[in-house]
């Protein structure tokens, strides 16, 4: 089944096309990825399947409701953590869950939601005072307080430090576990890599590339790289000539080359024809930033 | 924490919204608390204890009960309420409360109710210690002090949603509080009485809705009626400032 459709999603802003002919479909139970550098139109595009904005054209639905006209049925089935939004400074975890939980019919249960989240030892601590990752854990714990079958989270871990990060994305694939549909915004490739089934890459306002992340990497032209130090220098004109290679780069004694497992076949027996022995030899997978870089021809940072 | 009966959206809203306005020192004391230290002040100078033949055969100390009143809802109204609604709305509180069922308006509600709840107390406190500590007669006229004392609460709050609805941020909602603030204080007659001011001034002070409302509180704690041209221009203007609040208020 369809939790979310979003069919020839349009928006202007000031004249400034932000969204421009955006489709998708999320199906039940997936953690879906939408990738794309700062001013893609990311968050414009899942403020308009929140109900926070009004499409200029397009049609969108959320477990079959349109969030522009059917708020009440909206706001049962979707749970949201927004960028950039806070609560009030002085209130305490146990306020905002208590406070949040009496906005539903059948709230979650907080207790339980706070044990799972790793919020019990903070219920008396003012949200002011919570580090970045305690936040974004009591608004993974907001959103799922009404007991939703999707949930948004728009940028959910920026800022947060490596291992506060990691933890919150164990939390948000225990979400999915639990048969609830996850629609991730995020700039972070391997965010988007280790959680996401499947993904869509937008720029300016478009998606350029909708994929799982394997799929995605192998799409790129440039699927493996070998990287490594000569005794005696290659000839880069020959290194160019394998096949399927994509690019040749010398940098402080060390080669890299970019190509495909046939470029890599092609080298080692490039290596063994002219007797050369190739020190500190790596062949590695490219990522997902190396694919979203060749899809995009943009960089993301 | 899991109970089974929850409160209802608005009374949960309240309750959280009362809650965190005993956690601002600040605000409690320049709502609830400075503007009885005013009187007290003020009634602490002996010459003000004094009937004076100029005032109509009444002490200084009397008329400062009503403004002291006044300087309540100003500050409940004007400096507390605006920069919490635009720090709520630049924060993203109002925006994340849109994502759920209830309406981002409740929470405005709340803090309308909570901000007049407070400024009705500290008008008790008031006239309670101008009473007790002053023999300033309670209000002749009740029913038409409480009258203008309503309208008054609206007018202070409609003036106080106003800055917010022009005010982009809170930086700029303080500001434009500030700037209200002086002229308020003044036609509320916080420095001069407006009984006390030349007729002229007095004339066009009445205009404004704090020196309508200390003509009717005026009035009516002399045991008058609160008149109802002075009603009638705070009615006016908080009839005015909201339809303004409401056309250009802003939800982020």
């Amino acid at each position: 089944m369809t939790a979310i459709e979003v069919r020839g999603l349009h928006k202007t802003y000031a004249g400034r096309k932000v969204v421009d002919g955006v489709s998708f479909e999320v199906g039940e139970g997936e953690i879906f990825g939408i990738l794309g550098p700062n001013g893609a139109g990311k968050t414009t595009t899942v403020e308009c399947v929140e109900g926070l904005r009004t499409p200029d054209e397009g049609r969108v639905r959320v477990c079959g409701h349109d969030p522009a006209t059917e708020r009440a049925a909206l706001t049962r089935v979707l749970g949201v953590q927004l960028q950039e939004s806070e609560l009030q400074a002085k209130l305490t975890v146990r306020e905002a869950l208590d406070l949040y939980a009496s906005f539903y019919e059948r709230p979650a249960d907080r207790h339980a939601l706070a044990e799972r989240l790793g919020l019990l030892p903070h219920l008396r601590t003012r949200f002011g005072k919570l580090s970045g990752g305690q936040k974004q854990r009591l608004f993974i714990a907001l959103a799922l307080l009404g007991d939703p079958r999707v949930v948004v989270l728009d940028e959910l871990t920026t800022g947060l430090d490596p291992r506060a990060r990691r933890e919150v994305w164990s939390l948000v694939e225990s979400i999915r576990d639990d048969g609830v549909t996850v629609l991730l915004v995020t700039h972070f490739m391997e965010e988007a890599q280790r959680l996401c089934d499947r993904i869509a890459l937008l720029d300016q306002g478009r998606i350029t590339a909708l994929d799982t992340p394997e799929g995605l990497i192998g799409r790129a032209a440039a699927a493996k790289v070998i990287s490594f130090a000569a005794d005696t220098p290659l000839d880069p004109e020959a290194l160019r000539a394998l096949p399927e290679a994509v690019s040749v780069t010398v940098a402080d004694g060390r080669t890299v080359v970019a190509g495909t497992d046939e470029t890599v076949a092609a080298f080692v027996s490039l290596l063994a024809r002219r007797g050369v022995t190739a020190r500190q030899l790596r062949v590695t997978d490219a990522t997902l930033d190396d694919a979203y870089l060749d899809l995009t021809g943009a960089d993301l940072r | 924490m899991s109970t089974p009966n929850t409160p209802s959206p608005a009374t949960a809203i309240l309750r959280t919204e009362l809650r965190l306005f005993g956690r601002e020192p600040g605000t409690l004391f320049w709502v609830m608390v400075s503007p009885t230290v005013l009187l007290v002040i003020l009634g602490l100078i002996p010459s003000f204890r004094e009937v004076s033949e100029d005032l109509g055969g009444r002490r200084v100390i009397d008329l400062y009960v009503p403004v002291s009143v006044l300087f309540a809802l100003i500050m409940a109204g004007l400096q507390a309420m605006p920069p919490v609604l635009a720090g709520y709305r630049e924060r993203g509180i109002l925006r994340r409360l849109s994502t759920t069922p209830v309406r981002p308006m409740a929470l405005l509600n709340a803090q309308i109710a909570l901000h007049a709840c407070a400024a009705l107390v500290s008008s008790v406190l008031v006239i309670a210690v101008g009473r007790l500590a002053f023999g300033v007669a309670l209000p002749g006229n009740p029913a038409g002090y409480v009258l203008a004392l309503l309208l008054a609460v609206s007018g202070s709050l409609a003036v106080g949603a106003a800055v917010c609805a022009v005010s982009r941020t809170q930086k700029i909602a303080t500001a434009v509080g500030s700037v209200v603030f002086f002229p308020t204080m003044f036609t509320a007659g916080v420095w001069v009485p407006v009984q006390a001011m030349p007729d002229t001034l007095q004339r066009i002070v009445g205009l404004t809705p704090f020196g309508a409302a200390s003509e009717a509180l005026d009035a009516a704690a002399s045991g008058g009626g609160p008149g109802w041209a002075a009603l009638g221009v705070m009615a006016l203007w908080t009839a005015a400032l909201t339809g303004a609040s409401v056309r250009w208020f802003r939800w982020e």
